[in-house]
């Protein structure tokens, strides 16, 4: 499979790694602008990571593979991330993930991130939002929200076109 | 009546307000910076000169600034360690990682008063000599990272910000620097190494102290978002005017996050120790108390690795005996009461809280937030989470709670090289301390019910044969 990065894209990245004095740096911003474009960062975008910033693949992989948020295979078109710490916990997290799984036909008591069948959705829980005043929160996709009632979660799904 | 005292947030919640550079100009925004950037060398009385940037790092030492992101450590000491000698470049970091559980505090400024960060940094940057400083805020905060880079291209365009600010021949450049989800990379050595590009493994001290050794090896200064912001006010108001705001020793205000069981749950800005805990659970003005027909369980009092408070606790502060509703909220009355302030965040439980669900929560986060890098503390925080999904899933052991405290006093005390293993510990031990008698119970509840589970299938058959 041929991974090829658009001219446009690497221009913003060249611009981030113009950011550091030292090249390897630019790497999290890098994954994220590629993540952004590719929606997953797969073996050949370490690879063109690596080679771009003067690194070995493992340098990059290294990080691909700590950090929650950045991903390793594709999820679904729409990633539900809901909150399950303390404050949202006992704000009623669990319940919404529950109703989340449960309207998308997916295991609640699963660990990890799962993505329904037609690659349309990924239902997962995640840690501290840093919005524990108004919980539950969660994010679909890049957007937060915020006091999610069921009404609230199932309005946010029928946006998910 | 303890009152709110908006200092920090005095504009953000103003309706009409915007996160935009007009705005902020419009409402005195950087009349602290061109201050700072324009004071004059002071003469003193030994014949030598006091430079701008060396008054203002006196007077941040004056005001009595301690870190807002949870340690609570003077920013005028921190930054007197600062290598001035070195030959390297001073790098300033902006900790905008807001990643302990409770706290939602830095959001506010970060989204709503951007600006107010930015001023804050370039003074902060220009007092200690910096030309290079990075915001390492958390990958989840999205739009944040959007609203700070707008904010930064506003300065730069107005010449506030880059080359020759304000036409004074001081250079500073600031770029904003994504996490990706990783709670270690709130703390400052772990964030260095995120942000060189490496995984967030903390470095131990000594020797790797960032204002000797840190970004890239170079003195660094690593302050929180609402500790910078507060130096936009000890310019603009002096630092010994700021010292009288809060009480002795804890000064200024602090935003406080609640959250859990209270009915207004929110940022609340107080002057530090102006309010009690009681006053910020139970106020109209602050919490309002907790839901109808509800008692108070437990309270912790900042950010989920701070031991837990027990309604009804006292603790002995300076000889007298002192609820823990009565506790001062500022630095010094928690410590005393042997926990913390950390990044001031309350989450309140009240009755209906399972109090060991409550725990295996915690618990669960730190075993996921773990690094890895130390033994005690990858291992540890997964025993300590295993153990309480046990016991919240019916497996449980009467044994458990001396089991989890064995663990937890494993962990830290030296054992590991940052504090994480202080904070993967403390809930445990002080949870499983003060609410012992719940552990044991659900542990022996679930021996009990599987002693009768595997009682001789014979049995249940008899009874089952046995005439009504």
């Amino acid at each position: 499979m041929s991974f090829t990065v658009p001219a446009n894209l690497e221009g913003e990245i060249d611009e981030l790694i113009s950011h550091y004095p030292v090249k390897r740096a630019a790497s999290l911003m890098v994954l994220h602008a590629i993540q952004e474009h590719f929606g997953w960062i797969s073996q050949e975008a370490v690879e063109w990571t690596a080679r771009k910033l003067d690194l070995q693949p493992i340098n990059v992989y290294e990080l691909v593979t700590f950090y929650p948020m950045l991903r390793q295979e594709p999820m679904g078109k729409y990633q539900i991330k809901v909150c399950r710490t303390l404050s949202c916990a006992l704000g009623g997290a669990y319940e919404l993930h529950q109703h989340f799984c449960g309207k998308l036909g997916l295991d609640a008591h699963k660990h990890g991130p799962q993505t329904t069948q037609d690659g349309k959705f990924t239902v997962e829980f995640i840690e501290c939002l840093a919005s524990c005043g108004t919980a539950p929160v969660m994010m679909c996709n890049d957007d937060f929200y915020e006091g999610v009632s069921h009404a609230k979660a199932d309005e946010i799904l029928g946006g998910c076109k | 009546m303890a009152q709110e005292y908006k200092l920090i947030l005095k504009h953000a919640d103003e309706p009409g307000y915007m996160p935009d550079i007009e705005c902020y100009l419009r409402h005195g925004g950087y009349a602290a910076l061109k201050k700072a950037l324009t004071i004059q060398p002071k003469d003193l009385p030994d014949g030598k000169k006091l430079s701008g940037p060396e008054q203002i790092r006196q007077e941040v030492m004056t005001s009595g600034l301690r870190g807002r992101g949870g340690a609570g450590f003077s920013c005028g000491l921190k930054w007197s360690f600062v290598d001035r000698k070195s030959g390297k470049p001073i790098y300033l970091i902006c900790n905008a990682d807001e990643s302990e559980p409770g706290t939602f505090k830095d959001r506010q400024i970060i989204y709503k008063d951007p600006h107010q960060l930015i001023e804050g940094m370039i003074i902060s940057c220009f007092a200690n000599d910096v030309h290079l400083a990075y915001i390492y805020i958390r990958g989840e905060f999205v739009e944040g990272a959007k609203i700070l880079n707008r904010a930064i291209k506003e300065a730069k365009a107005k010449k506030i910000l880059g080359k020759n600010i304000l036409g004074t021949g001081y250079d500073l450049e600031i770029y904003v620097h994504r996490g990706a989800g990783a709670y270690i990379c709130g703390e400052e050595t772990g964030l260095i190494e995120s942000l060189e590009g490496k995984r967030p493994y903390p470095r131990i001290k000594p020797p790797y102290f960032p204002a000797v050794l840190g970004l890239w090896m170079c003195p660094t200064i690593v302050n929180n978002v609402e500790t910078l912001c507060n130096v936009k006010h000890i310019v603009a108001m002096g630092g010994a005017e700021f010292a009288k705001l809060g009480t002795p020793n804890n000064t200024g205000t602090r935003i406080v996050s609640l959250s859990g069981h209270v009915k207004k749950p929110g940022y609340y800005e107080i002057e530090v120790g102006k309010a009690t805990i009681g006053q910020l659970i139970f106020d109209a003005n602050f919490g309002g108390g907790l839901r109808p027909g509800r008692s108070l369980k437990a309270v912790i009092p900042g950010g989920s690795s701070a031991k837990v408070f027990k309604a009804g606790e006292k603790f002995k502060i300076k000889g007298r005996e002192v609820d823990m509703l009565d506790l001062p909220y500022d630095f010094d009355s928690l410590i005393q009461a042997g926990s913390m302030s950390g990044s001031s965040a309350i989450i309140v439980m009240d009755d209906s809280t399972d109090i060991v669900e409550a725990l295996a929560n915690i618990s669960d986060f730190y075993a996921h937030e773990s690094c890895g890098q130390c033994t005690p503390c990858r291992e540890g925080s997964l025993w300590l989470s295993k153990a309480l999904h046990r016991l919240t899933h019916g497996e449980g052991r009467a044994q458990d709670a001396d089991y989890l405290v064995k663990i937890a006093d494993n962990i830290p005390g030296g054992r590991t090289i940052c504090a994480f293993g202080e904070a993967c510990s403390w809930p445990v031990q002080s949870f499983v301390a003060k609410f012992k008698d719940e552990f044991v119970a659900k542990g022996a509840a679930d021996e009990e019910r599987r002693a009768k589970e595997t009682t001789p299938p014979t049995e249940p058959k008899q009874l089952a044969a046995a005439p009504h």
